[in-house]
């Protein structure tokens, strides 16, 4: 594929809010993750890692109807990194009808749902009057939402793949970009802390009841978190770090378990090298989807060693920032810019005896002692979707 | 742009519509049966996954199927799009009842089946298709942009591709905010090549303001399928079955129209 600018990019999650929050966080080795305290959710014994600052962050009155967890979270990040101020600038050189809108959320607002049904046997079965279904639940509410404070017109989806969501749409504003219907796309994924993942994840005994620790030998589940990253991608102009390659894939297997030697991981890879035209050998760090459950690391890390060998140095940065579903493809997009921009390959945190069957190089510590040209991407998703991504900055 | 051709079609109408009753409701001819309920069981999962397959996912494969084995055996594992303005109100509802309990137990069958992509994940273990699937959502304008993803990804690759457009009833109290008082479902498998399976011609604007009033649907299917977002689609399925050229607009973003233009060519 011909590469697709990165103009601008911004992430907040529990590492912080902004992307030079994130890279200090990870520098400094300050985990996003706390012991569940998720509203009343205490009961759960698990770890997440929450963006407190959506407590009282403040949300346009003109907007108020859309005020929910998830889009709060996604104004909140919309305003670090002057990202709002660039994207006003960059569409001063675009047709707003022009410009697509492709966001990824797996649960969008339904954290609104839950605590509307609370109010329902008071209210004779009644939704109560504040409850907003279309501008919070829904899962286009977030796309709707962000297309229209930044007064986009051009086609605008989400793209709901569960945990590879906020990957998967970059090949949505790569295809549309190629075929000629839009100039420039805003892209990005948010998802937020909600019952239904928390009590789902954990009914699936996937829960992890520490820190997770992704391709430790003892891992025994994720730990939530919640996110927003969103970037600006064309082809006009010329910028520093962009997108070279992207693979999609389907498992064909199990809706909740990935293949066991993972073939649709491969897919995706292999698919993202040669979108890339790259070889294995020139990919010099691969951030891993790395969940920390059992099956999910051991065929991530199959597929990694089955294509690269042992030696490509990778990392999960799922035990800084949580396992953040549907926004983990968008954020880690973020950390893949980081790692090029300060030559930095964050270490696996909670690796503390690498699992004996992953024949992986997976980072022990940080590593900043090379120059990072090229990073592979991975988002992996229930229902077997698998986007991977190459993202890459020459130097 | 390119434009793409329609191969086949096929929608879900209610229970027990054979395909020339389908065809037969979509040029007008007949009433469609009236129905709040999916009745579909589908024949590509193995028992266990059918009996917990969810509404949505019925809906989703009883247009799938339908195109599946008209397909040539070697061209069944395709890309596909599928699109749903609200995915499965019915998990939604009993998920977020079961959170009122004390316990707060989920069932994890329902949890997986949640996703917004339940549908394309079971789809893909039943067709066996390693092909890239997009699952999107897109309110009122996600026919538009399931044919413009649909489109997009039968192009990119040059090929065909799969599109599946769905939609279910709320339960109460969630009809209360998404009133949508009939389930509809329509499938395409689009080619960007032609060939003698080619039905029509598909060339797709997005850049008209204004919206042409077409009425290629008979008045009582509009009226009846109003309230359901992917009834949006309904023109172009009735001009398929009618085998008429049209011009059709759907709305496709805010402000933003999508215009159709269809060619019969068999």
């Amino acid at each position: 594929m011909q590469a697709l600018n990165i103009h601008c990019i911004t992430a907040s999650s529990a590492l912080g809010l902004g992307l030079s929050s994130q890279f200090a966080a990870l520098r400094d080795k300050r985990s996003g993750l706390r012991q569940n305290h998720f509203l009343d959710t205490g009961d759960l014994n698990t770890w997440i890692a929450a963006v407190n600052e959506i407590e009282h962050c403040d949300f346009p009155d003109s907007h108020r109807d859309w005020r929910c967890r998830n889009n709060t979270l996604a104004w909140l990040a919309l305003q670090q990194d002057n990202f709002f101020e660039q994207v006003n600038a960059l569409l001063a050189r675009f047709d707003r009808r022009r410009v697509g809108v492709f966001l990824g959320t797996s649960t969008s607002g339904i954290l609104s749902t839950e605590i509307a049904y609370r109010e329902l046997q008071d209210n004779e079965g009644h939704l109560p009057s504040w409850y907003h279904y279309e501008q919070t639940h829904n899962n286009f509410s977030l796309t709707a939402f962000v297309a229209d404070i930044f007064n986009l017109q051009g086609p605008a989806f989400t793209v709901s793949t569960a945990c590879s969501s906020s990957a998967k749409v970059v090949a949505c504003a790569q295809r549309f970009i190629d075929l000629g219907l839009i100039d420039a796309a805003l892209i990005g994924g948010v998802d937020s802390l909600c019952l239904t993942t928390l009590y789902g994840f954990h009914s699936l005994q996937l829960l992890s009841s520490q820190p997770c620790r992704p391709c430790d030998a003892e891992r025994d589940g994720i730990s939530i978190g919640e996110a927003a990253a969103f970037a600006f991608l064309s082809r006009s102009g010329d910028t520093d770090t962009k997108i070279y390659g992207l693979g999609e894939s389907s498992d064909a297997y199990h809706m909740s378990s990935p293949h066991p030697e993972g073939r649709g991981a491969a897919d995706a890879m292999r698919a993202a090298l040669t979108s890339a035209g790259l070889n294995a050998g020139d990919i010099d760090y691969i951030n891993l989807h790395g969940t920390g459950t059992r099956a999910n690391d051991a065929a991530e890390c199959a597929a990694v060693s089955d294509i690269f060998g042992g030696d490509t140095p990778c990392s999960s940065t799922k035990a800084w920032t949580g396992h953040t579903l549907g926004a983990a493809g968008a954020l880690e997009l973020a950390i893949a810019t980081l790692a090029l921009r300060h030559n930095f390959l964050p270490a696996n945190l909670g690796l503390g005896q690498l699992d004996p069957e992953l024949r992986c190089n997976v980072l022990r510590d940080h590593q900043c002692d090379r120059s990072v040209r090229r990073v592979l991407s991975n988002s992996f998703g229930f229902g077997g979707s698998n986007c991977s991504l190459i993202v890459g900055c020459d130097k | 742009m390119s434009p793409v051709y329609i191969d086949d079609f096929s929608a879900y109408l209610g229970a027990d519509c054979d395909r020339d009753s389908t065809l037969a409701i979509l040029r007008g001819e007949q009433p469609a049966p009236e129905t709040d309920k999916v009745d579909f069981k589908p024949s590509l999962l193995p028992p266990n996954e059918r009996r917990r397959a969810s509404e949505s996912v019925r809906l989703a494969f009883s247009v799938c199927e339908a195109l599946y084995f008209a397909l040539p055996e070697d061209a069944r594992d395709l890309p596909s799009v599928f699109a749903s303005s609200g995915g499965d109100y019915r998990i939604f509802d009993t998920v977020c009842r079961s959170l009122l309990e004390q316990q707060r137990q989920i069932s994890p069958t329902l949890f997986h089946n949640s996703v917004h992509n339940a549908a394309a994940g079971y789809w893909s273990i039943a067709s066996a298709a390693r092909s890239a699937s997009s699952s999107i959502a897109a309110g009122d304008f996600t026919v538009a942009m399931g044919l413009l993803e649909a489109m997009a990804q039968c192009l990119s690759a040059p090929g065909r591709c799969l599109l599946a457009c769905y939609d279910i009833c709320p339960p109460a109290p969630l009809n209360q905010v998404r009133p949508i008082s009939r389930p509809f479902a329509f499938g395409l498998i689009l080619n960007a090549q032609r060939s003698a399976a080619s039905r029509a011609r598909l060339t797709l604007r997005f850049d008209k303001s204004s919206e042409s009033e077409s009425t290629i649907a008979a008045e009582f299917l509009r009226s009846a399928f109003a309230s359901n977002p992917i009834a949006r689609g309904l023109d172009l399925l009735s001009a398929l079955a009618l085998r008429t050229s049209a011009t059709l607009t759907v709305p496709a973003s805010a402000g933003q129209n999508l215009e159709l233009s269809l060619e019969c060519l068999s």
